[in-house]
């Protein structure tokens, strides 16, 4: 009786996430797609024409910033975390609280650190290059994490197979364990990715909102979400916000199918 | 008979911790011939056996005393590469454990691990070892799919095939039959008897048929001791101690 009960609520509550975010996607195709004219997308942007593309690229910028540096670090600490490190070290102890711990953090404080440290301490300005630093330190844990988990769930008995057969540690991490543990850590990257695209408190005040493409690193940009965030603040240009988050949307869902994809791959056993 | 000793364990001491697993065992291991370790669960068997090719060197907080010797070295002094000890000191695990690769890329990971990239020689290598693992004829048609495709025991003959690539001398075998069927196990009983023209080998088992039937010598063991070592057909016809006896005959364990 209760766990039919407990099926039905579960049968319901399924349901009801679905249709939420179905209605929310068509809304916002309703509402959208209409708008999308190619002035949306001319290369600049006026006050007039509130084009999206320079947005549209500063957001690719910045997730190539961002992956280009957080993935080997997160990927490397992920590494030392479960092969190398000493797991009683008060260091490695240290390097997992700390992970775990900002994971858990708002974003809006990772933008008001990056502000701190990066835009004034550092006098990099609102600042492509502050943006990509402050969501790299934001994007670590999650890579971090989905590498540390890969390699877990590789399992002993294969590396005991190399360790066996004379293959040294590097070998073992790179021909064995990798393989197997590559499809988790790309959609921990992917995952990140997401994470990326989505941000707009952490960019706000690192990044900053300027509406052009930034020439340089050290040039003020903003993502297509920020772009987005901001026009429809303003509130004199709600449909265009409606065709930005159209795209955006469209950018999202592909991210997270590739993610499914990569995962799927990944239950299948690798190969 | 004149026989060498392969591996000679002296004294031999384990510790887990504080919690010692073996308590100054002495062991000879003499070439080509089959060694079964018996003995109840948890006496220490996997322990021993994973010394012999430092296994336990994989293990936190694990610590030994006493010598282990190969060809009359000592594996664990500092001298001795621990790469080429496992070359030369091979295992297979109880559970069978190919890689997420091809059939071949398993076979030929140990040869390219030690430095053979030659395709031809390679080839030859992945199927001598299958021939010898008695599976070849199995696979011969696929040797491109995935090794955990097959079934268990051609897995763990697969595995076996894997450990001779790289042409041990000793074979180290931790209960390679239990997670198998009694059609898999008696093949590679089998290939096990055959196996020893080649090479020394170790084996675990807890089936005592087994360990008669193939076995030279056979060690047992109890609570971190070995009890007796001796002619298999001594230990199983006319054992020298009283707990021996028991053991072999189901009073206990
Ligand atoms: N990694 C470890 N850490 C701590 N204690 C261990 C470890 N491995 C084994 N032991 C302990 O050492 C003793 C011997 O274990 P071992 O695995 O060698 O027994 P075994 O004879 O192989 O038993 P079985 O027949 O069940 O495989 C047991 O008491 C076991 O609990
Ligand atoms: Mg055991």
């Amino acid at each position: 009786m209760v766990s039919k009960l407990m099926k039905g609520l579960v049968y319901a509550s399924s349901v009801f996430t679905f249709g939420m975010l179905g209605y929310l996607v068509i809304y916002i195709l309703i509402n959208g797609v209409r708008f999308l004219t190619p002035s949306l997308f001319s290369w600049q942007y006026s006050t007039s024409n509130v084009s999206m593309m320079p947005a549209l690229m500063t957001t690719l910028m910045v997730v190539a910033g961002t992956l280009l540096i957080a993935t080997p670090i997160g990927v490397f600490t992920g590494f030392y975390l479960v092969d190398y490190a000493d797991r009683k070290n008060p260091v490695v102890r240290a390097v997992g609280m700390a992970t775990d711990t900002l994971a858990g953090i708002p974003s809006i404080i990772y933008g008001l650190f990056g502000m701190l440290f990066f835009v004034i301490f550092l006098e990099f300005q609102f600042s492509l290059i502050a943006g990509i630093l402050t969501v790299t330190i934001m994007s670590l844990p999650v890579i971090i994490r989905a590498t540390e988990e890969a390699l877990i769930a590789t399992g002993m008995p294969i590396r005991q197979a190399s360790y066996a057969l004379g293959a040294g540690k590097l070998r073992t991490l790179f021909k064995v364990v990798l393989p197997v543990a590559m499809p988790g850590i790309l959609s921990g990257v992917i995952l990140a990715t997401g994470r990326i695209v989505g941000e707009t408190a952490a960019l706000m005040f690192t990044l900053g909102t300027a509406t052009n493409l930034p020439g340089s690193l050290f040039a003020s940009g903003r993502t297509l979400s920020l772009h987005m965030y901001i026009l429809s603040q303003e509130g004199r240009h709600v449909n265009e916000a409606y065709a930005t988050a159209v795209v955006l949307l469209v950018f999202v869902l592909v991210i997270n199918a590739l993610s499914t994809l990569v995962s799927k791959r990944l239950a299948g056993g690798g190969k | 008979m004149s026989r060498t000793n392969k591996i000679t364990v002296r004294d031999l001491k384990l510790w887990y911790g504080d919690f010692e697993a073996l308590h100054g065992v002495d062991l000879d291991i003499y070439e080509k011939e089959i060694t079964a370790f018996i003995g109840p669960s948890g006496c220490g068997k996997s322990t021993l056996i994973k010394t012999l090719n430092r296994m336990n060197d994989l293990v936190e907080n694990c610590r030994i005393e006493g010598t282990v010797e190969l060809d009359g070295k000592d594996i664990y002094s500092r001298k001795v590469e621990l790469n080429n000890l496992r070359k030369r000191v091979g295992m297979v695990f109880q559970q069978p454990n190919p890689f997420p690769k091809s059939i071949y890329d398993n076979i030929a990971f140990g040869p390219r691990t030690h430095g053979i990239k030659n395709k031809s020689e390679l080839d030859e290598i992945v199927e001598k070892s299958l021939k010898q693992a008695a599976i070849w004829d199995e696979v011969k048609d696929h040797l491109d799919r995935n090794a955990l495709s097959i079934s268990g025991g051609q897995q763990q003959r697969i595995c076996i095939a894997r450990a001779l690539a790289v042409e041990p001398e000793v074979l180290l075998m931790d209960e390679p039959t239990s997670a198998l069927d009694p059609i898999s196990t008696s093949k590679i009983e089998d290939l096990v008897s055959e196996l020893k023209n080649e090479y020394t080998i170790v084996m675990v088992t807890h089936n005592m048929q087994q360990a008669s039937r193939i076995s030279d010598r056979t060690a047992f063991f109890l609570n971190g001791n070995i009890i007796e070592q001796d002619e298999t057909r001594k230990i199983f016809t006319n054992p020298s101690e009283t707990e021996t006896d028991n053991y072999i005959s189901g009073r206990f364990g």
